[in-house]
């Protein structure tokens, strides 16, 4: 397996030091070049199943392996693409880009290289504007070509579309999947959104919440491009959307005993 | 209207007003002098070039004190930022010297570097120090996470990091604390030359004073807020706005 989690646990302690389990028991396998999604309603520990894979948040218990090697930190292996594009305003749209190559290339490489993401992207008109001169979603677009350029094993999307209104998200999801048929990177992909984790993935790993499980495991065998597959994509929602309703019931039953007892 | 207009319109309106109060005599001229002869005393305080001379003192003081300021305001910033034990302890003790006028050090000053520029240098530098160290620790401390944790995945941490993200970062508050240590230390400034030997606009003011020649206290005045308001506008601002709209703070 390319991506392995084994037994993951998360426990945080509250303020008043109450141990609150965030993700219980995750065994989780990828392989190489799949596109993977993981679903689940908020809270439910997917963004710091994420991040874990990332290096960035260390588990309760359990151990990934990423590629043959257990994680300990962020690597430039594992890409991050956050919901947030996280440009350096201080930087233009290529340097932005360059950010992780320069210590391993020279400048002309670098930028060579740069060029080539943005490019496939469709941002290489855009070289030298600012992040603060681009929409969201072309701020986006330069995040992946970020990520894209350091040649990672792994791309890790932490709900990359959220923040974009519908029409930027439907042509985001259209690049994005061009960009992991050509490139055939494995994506993991953390999104609350059934329709999008339909539409982009191979498989959807459905998470329930309080404490963070893996329900289901789905195998999305609906040809691509999916758009022609409507009755199907419908199908398999409905499926989805059934699983989780127990579980948003849950996430609304929580807080309103919450509320009535605050 | 334009802002620039209804500014024009309203200092013509404050001087007009002025003038004919001095000419009225609704007060006397010893106790508010006209425009009319604060502008006299201006001018034949430039034709003699004694006020070119108090400019050009005034700003090398000014000049060595801020950028002695922002200097170590910006080392023991970083230092407070980085370090619990620092900002616990130290940190409390800048705290309190910020709330301390920089010119009730003076007689301190003069103590240790005689009467002369090296007091009223001392004084501005406290002027600007406190101000800038604050501002610097808290836009290391704001950074946003998020900038960090994406660094940390494009495999920068430690010093790389705190060189090539953290800093930058924190750029918009670096910008704002060298305005406000600009703001105090030409105030320390002018309250310090006050209190010493000349040149100075401070001690032109004072000596002015004694010989009862109101209209170039009031000239001095004038040049004093018209010095901060176009160096501010001019310069701070505008690098603090071009600083704001760049890093996305202001939309």
């Amino acid at each position: 397996m390319f991506i392995e989690a084994k037994q993951i646990n998360k426990v945080y302690f509250d303020k008043n030091n109450k141990p609150n389990t965030v993700l219980k028991d995750i065994d989780l396998s990828i392989q190489k070049g799949e596109f993977v999604s993981i679903l689940g309603p908020s809270g439910c520990g997917k963004s710091t199943l994420l991040s874990m894979i990332a290096g960035l948040v260390s588990s309760t218990s359990g151990e990934i392996i990423v590629d043959g090697k257990k994680v300990v930190k962020p690597g430039k292996d594992r890409g991050m693409v956050f919901q947030q594009a996280a440009l350096f305003p201080w930087m233009n749209v290529t340097e932005n880009v360059m950010f992780p190559l320069r210590k391993e290339m020279s400048k002309k490489e670098g930028l060579e290289r740069a060029q080539h993401f943005l490019k496939m992207v469709q941002l290489s008109n855009y070289p030298s504007h600012y992040p603060h001169e681009l929409s969201g979603g072309m701020q986006q677009r330069v995040s992946i070509a970020r990520s894209l350029a350091m040649d990672p094993a792994v791309l890790l999307m932490d709900e990359p579309f959220g923040a974009l209104d519908e029409q930027t998200r439907s042509r985001l999801h259209g690049q994005l999947e061009e960009i992991w048929i050509d490139t055939k990177k494995t994506i993991v992909f953390v999104t609350h959104s059934i329709s999008e984790s339909i539409k982009l993935s191979d498989r959807i790993i459905v998470m329930g919440t309080r404490p963070g499980t893996i329900l289901t495991d789905i195998t999305v065998d609906i040809p691509r491009p999916r758009e022609q597959h409507r009755q199907q994509i419908a199908a398999l929602e409905e499926q989805i959307m059934g699983l989780l309703k127990t579980e948003i019931d849950k996430v609304i039953d929580e807080e309103q005993a919450y509320e009535a007892g605050s | 209207m334009k802002p620039a207009v209804k500014r024009i319109i309203f200092f013509a309106a404050l001087i007009v007003f002025w003038e004919l109060g001095s000419r009225f005599e609704l007060w006397h001229e010893t106790i508010l002098p006209s425009p009319v002869s604060v502008y006299d005393s201006l001018v034949a305080g430039f034709a003699d070039m004694t006020l070119v001379y108090d400019l050009a003192a005034s700003f090398r003081r000014l000049l060595i004190g801020l950028v002695a300021a922002v200097i170590i305001g910006t080392g023991v910033g970083i230092l407070l930022a980085r370090s619990k034990t620092a900002d616990e302890t130290l940190g409390t003790l800048v705290l309190a010297l910020q709330s301390v006028p920089s010119i009730v050090w003076l007689p301190l000053a003069m103590m240790w570097f005689g009467l002369g520029e090296g007091s009223i240098i001392f004084v501005v530098i406290l002027g600007g120090t406190f101000v800038m160290i604050l501002n610097v620790r808290t836009g290391i401390k704001n950074v946003d996470p998020l900038f960090i944790k994406a660094a940390r995945t494009m495999g920068s941490n430690g010093l790389d990091l705190f060189i090539k993200v953290i800093i930058p970062a924190s750029v918009p508050y670096f910008v704002t604390g060298a305005r406000l240590a600009w703001a105090f230390a030409w105030r320390a400034l002018m309250a310090g030359e006050l209190l010493s030997s000349g040149p100075g606009l401070g001690y032109t003011l004072r000596y002015a004073s004694d010989f009862g020649n109101m209209s170039l206290v009031i000239g001095v005045m004038i040049i004093i807020g018209v010095v901060g308001a176009i160096v501010d506008l001019m310069i701070f601002q505008r690098i603090e706005n071009n600083v704001l709209k760049r890093w996305g703070l202001e939309t």
